[in-house]
């Protein structure tokens, strides 16, 4: 089952830029890019954990602060020579409103 | 024994004929030119890109002095040839050079054209013709003062523009009503009007001049209808006239120049005429491809084929000011007989008219967008039948034919016979040609044999284009390193177009740079916003989303996410309640580690991101500012004890390293700058691996640069002496602001010295006073915008959404 949480409105994340949703899990990274689309990833470098919504957006991509990986904010996967990903969450905007879909987590608390 | 060929004048049409010559007839002449001009052959028609700043004279230089060896010429420069005996068949220069010829060619050029207006012979007014003309205009641009351009014609802009680059103010005076109305239509001189404008140029139109004034130089400019306009220089670029006096005083049958038939020849047999001077079947010409057409036909002519004749031609016409797209072609003024096509968008600021003659192009204009020219220009001269594609005639090339083409298929679909480089009329199959039988692999090697592109350079992206489709990857344009993969422009090149072009926001340089992605990316973004704060220090904002996390929320980003926090301490010099300012504020938010730093100063590490702001408004009430440790921009100045404690010291040296950091904190440069000062030479502070360093003297202070302790290590160089303190401040703040306007992003100073030269750093810094003045002064404007302690505007607010989490999800809240 899809669990849809309301984390806030677009305006409260800059263009290019991203704001953290604190989770039990950990924490999540909401990007919005220049043309207002809205991601959703881990706020966790595949390489070594860096914080991913600090990064610099461009594109739908965003560069890890650590070590400069770019990671995809469609997939979650690396981009270029590098391998890896991150977890990718479902995100609805319905007007200004932003929702994200915690299932796993949902299901497991349950 | 080979013939003599005696040359008088060594512009491009002389010198684009000896290269005809040597190739057709080598060791058939011993040849020997003389230049009025000191200087060997170079590209006039550049000289509006060296005026703007954008070349340097040594890179449109088209024959080096080696050039002239290897082919065992003989270049008198600075020889003004003042007769030619034809009865005894020599010449001979203002130094008294006697020289015989067998074959004479006179190449004397045009000279610019002055209005006799009173004051006309004022010291302050010049021409715009040569080196010397355009050195003299940078010279006097060095004041900022305010200029005049007489003219508004292709010169006349082009002056403007380069003026205008050079912070002059510039007024241009126009006689006609629209600007360059030998080449456009009032429409597309109002479009340009507007675009002159834009840039800060004022133009006024209908403007006759009466009178220049002045007190012994220029002082003012009068137009007969009283108005008055104050100016310290005033360029005259109203037109040329043949340079045929001395052709005249020969006795050689002159008109409006030196008349020659089809061959080049004059009505002396064995004298020649060619380029601006000659006068061709009842024509003269100014434009560099029908003067090229000259420049074969005579060397034809000289090495024995007589059948070489001159055709007349009709030529585009191009306007040089970066940024403004201008072409121009053929008859355009309205007929009975004729009917036009005309494309408007205002929006685009395009404009585009074909002139149509029974369905045949007679006469192009295009504005703005200018891509299409060389195929308008193809049509025209074959006499192409356009009725079939009437209708998207206008859109161009790529319309035809039904989907649009890319830019490369168009340029594939070009015929052989289409002439890509107008100046040197090159076409297309002879550079695909060259490309295959000589294996040639880059810009360069086709311009060397074929000369596509070597001219005015603006065909340069079509013959690109030719590269690619003939060798594929083979190509290699990137002789320059890009900055990244955004674009084909290395740093350098960004940073003179974001000059040249006045381009003041990120987007404005990704549109106008043509950046192949929507927003760039990490390598870039940054570095832009960094020129862009470096050369628009009131107009630009500081986009924060294009700078590093460090940068953005002024703090380091250790590796497990959390930050670390470092305050100044100016000269590295604390006290008692700045230390225990800190004590409270590592209790209180429980900071995990505490170090002092190499650059004297004390680091708190371990810092939570939202526990920042707190930190910080804790730190500023005991007085405390960011110390910019995470900063391309000023980091500490290490000091030592100085004359103050010291028994060596021969200077307050923490005094003077205090005073730097007071005066040069929150600058930006292109990667972090280390100081130092120390007060004797047994350097305690190690001022001699720093960034910028002073040694202490009893005499004065002994200035130092481009040392490097990290990566590399390196010792400083020694950038010069000085006798005070305000003199050391002085140099110590010009040096660092020719590196932040020089540097490439992340670049520090030891490799942008190494790679402008020290030499170099040092004459402008230490010898010529005016420019030292000059980058001190630019910045200490820049400080204006940049002084502003970070940490107490985000204490107060700014950027809030930066520190705190969007929205927490609890277990309840996740599992309903």
């Amino acid at each position: 089952m899809m669990n849809w949480i309301s984390i806030g409105s677009l305006s409260d994340i800059p263009r290019r830029g991203a704001r953290c949703v604190v989770t039990p899990e950990g924490k999540i990274a909401v990007f919005r890019t220049a043309d207002d689309q809205v991601y959703a990833i881990d706020d966790h470098c595949p390489h070594k954990g860096g914080p991913l919504s600090q990064g610099i957006v461009h594109g739908t991509a965003v560069t890890c602060p650590l070590h400069n990986w770019v990671i995809s904010l469609e997939t979650g996967k690396a981009l270029g020579a590098d391998e890896g990903a991150v977890r990718s969450i479902p995100v609805r905007v319905e007007g200004e409103r932003l929702f994200i879909a915690l299932e796993a987590l949902a299901s497991r608390a349950a | 024994m080979s013939e003599r060929l005696v040359i008088i004048g060594n512009g491009m049409a002389p010198g684009r004929m000896l290269e005809h010559l040597l190739e057709q007839a080598p060791g058939r002449y011993t040849v020997t030119i003389f230049n009025a001009e000191p200087r060997v052959n170079y590209d006039r028609i550049m000289l509006s890109p060296v005026l703007s700043g954008e070349k340097a004279y040594e890179e449109i230089i088209i024959h080096g002095d080696g050039w002239y060896i290897a082919n065992n010429i003989t270049l008198y420069k600075g020889h003004k040839i003042v007769a030619i005996d034809r009865a005894a068949k020599t010449v001979t220069s203002d130094h008294g050079v006697t020289e015989p010829y067998d074959k004479l060619v006179i190449a004397t050029g045009s000279v610019p054209f002055i209005i006799p207006v009173p004051g006309h012979d004022l010291p302050g007014v010049l021409t715009y013709r040569d080196l010397d003309d355009v050195q003299a205009m940078m010279l006097a641009a060095q004041s900022r003062a305010k200029a005049v351009v007489i003219g508004g014609g292709l010169l006349g802009l082009e002056a403007a523009a380069g003026l205008n680059a050079q912070g002059m103010d510039v007024t241009v005076l126009h006689v006609m009503p629209t600007l360059m109305e030998r080449q456009l239509d009032p429409a597309a001189g109002y479009l340009l009007q507007r675009a002159v404008e834009q840039r800060g140029i004022k133009v006024i139109t209908k403007a006759n001049t009466r009178a220049i004034t002045g007190n012994g130089k220029v002082g003012q400019v009068e137009l007969a209808d009283g108005t008055i306009i104050p100016a310290t220089l005033v360029v005259m670029a109203v037109g040329i006239r043949p340079n045929s006096a001395l052709a005249k005083q020969a006795g050689i049958a002159v008109n409006r120049g030196i008349v020659v038939d089809a061959g080049m020849r004059s009505n002396d047999p064995d004298i020649y005429a060619l380029g601006e001077c000659a006068e061709v079947n009842g024509q003269v010409y100014g434009l560099v491809a029908p003067l090229y057409e000259m420049a074969r036909v005579t060397a034809s002519q000289l090495a024995g084929n007589e059948a070489a004749a001159f055709v007349h031609m009709d030529t585009p016409t191009k306007l040089k000011v970066t940024g403004i797209d201008l072409f121009s072609l053929g008859d355009f003024a309205e007929g009975e007989d004729r009917q036009e096509i005309v494309l408007r968008d205002a929006a685009a600021g395009v404009y585009k008219r074909l002139v149509l003659k029974d369905d045949r192009i007679i006469g192009t204009v295009l504005y703005g967008e200018t891509a299409d020219g060389a195929w308008f220009n193809d049509l025209k001269k074959k006499q192409t039948d356009i009725s079939e594609m009437r209708d998207t005639l206008i859109f161009g090339q790529s319309y035809q034919g039904g989907a649009p083409l890319d830019p490369m298929a168009a340029v594939a679909a070009l015929p052989d016979d289409a002439e890509i480089c107008g100046c040197n009329g090159v076409c297309k199959g002879k550079i695909t040609g060259a490309i295959t039988a000589k294996g040639l692999t880059s810009l360069d090697d086709v311009r060397a044999h074929t000369k596509a592109s070597a001219s005015c350079g603006s065909c340069t992206g079509l013959v690109e284009k030719l590269m690619v489709l003939t060798i594929g990857d083979k190509y290699n344009p990137a002789a320059v390193q890009p900055m990244c993969g955004c674009t084909t422009l290395g740093h350098d090149e960004v940073r003179r177009l974001i000059i040249a072009k006045r381009l003041k926001t990120i987007p404005a340089v990704m549109q106008e740079l043509e950046w192949t992605t929507s927003c760039g990316c990490a390598k870039c973004r940054p570095a832009l916003n960094y020129y862009l704060v470096c050369d628009w220090p009131d107009d630009y904002a500081d986009d924060y989303q294009s700078r590093f996390i460090n940068e953005r929320v002024h703090a380091n980003i250790q590796k497990d996410g959390t930050y670390s926090v470092v305050p100044r301490m100016w000269g590295g010099v604390t006290n008692a309640a700045e230390l225990r300012a800190i004590a409270d504020v590592v209790d209180k938010f429980e900071i995990p580690m505490v170090k002092v730093t190499g650059g004297q100063r004390i680091d708190m590490l371990g810092i939570r991101k939202e526990d920042l702001p707190a930190v910080w408004a804790d730190l500023g009430q005991a007085g405390f500012v960011s110390g910019h440790a995470y900063a391309k921009g000023l980091r500490t100045v290490k000091t030592c004890v100085g004359s103050d404690w010291c028994r060596f010291g021969t200077q307050d040296s923490t005094g003077l390293g205090i005073r730097i950091e007071k005066f040069m904190w929150g600058s930006w440069t292109p990667a972090k700058v280390k100081m130092a000062v120390s007060g004797c030479p047994r350097n305690c502070a190690e001022a001699t691996c720093k960034d910028v360093g002073v040694i202490c003297v009893d005499s004065g202070y002994e200035i130092h640069f481009a040392g490097a302790a990290g990566l590399d290590i390196k010792g400083t160089e020694v950038l010069g002496m000085v006798k005070t303190e305000d003199e050391a401040l002085e140099h110590i703040v010009a040096l660092t602001q020719m590196y932040r306007e020089q540097g490439r992003y992340l670049e520090r100073i030891y490799k942008w010295a190494k790679r402008i030269g020290i030499p170099e750093i040092k004459r402008q810094i230490m010898d010529d006073g005016d420019k030292r003045k000059a980058y001190y002064e630019r910045f200490v404007f820049s400080q204006k915008f940049a002084q502003v302690d970070p940490w107490s505007e985000r204490v107060s607010g700014k950027d809030k959404h930066e520190f705190r989490p969007m929205a927490s999800v609890g277990f309840a809240q996740a599992a309903e």
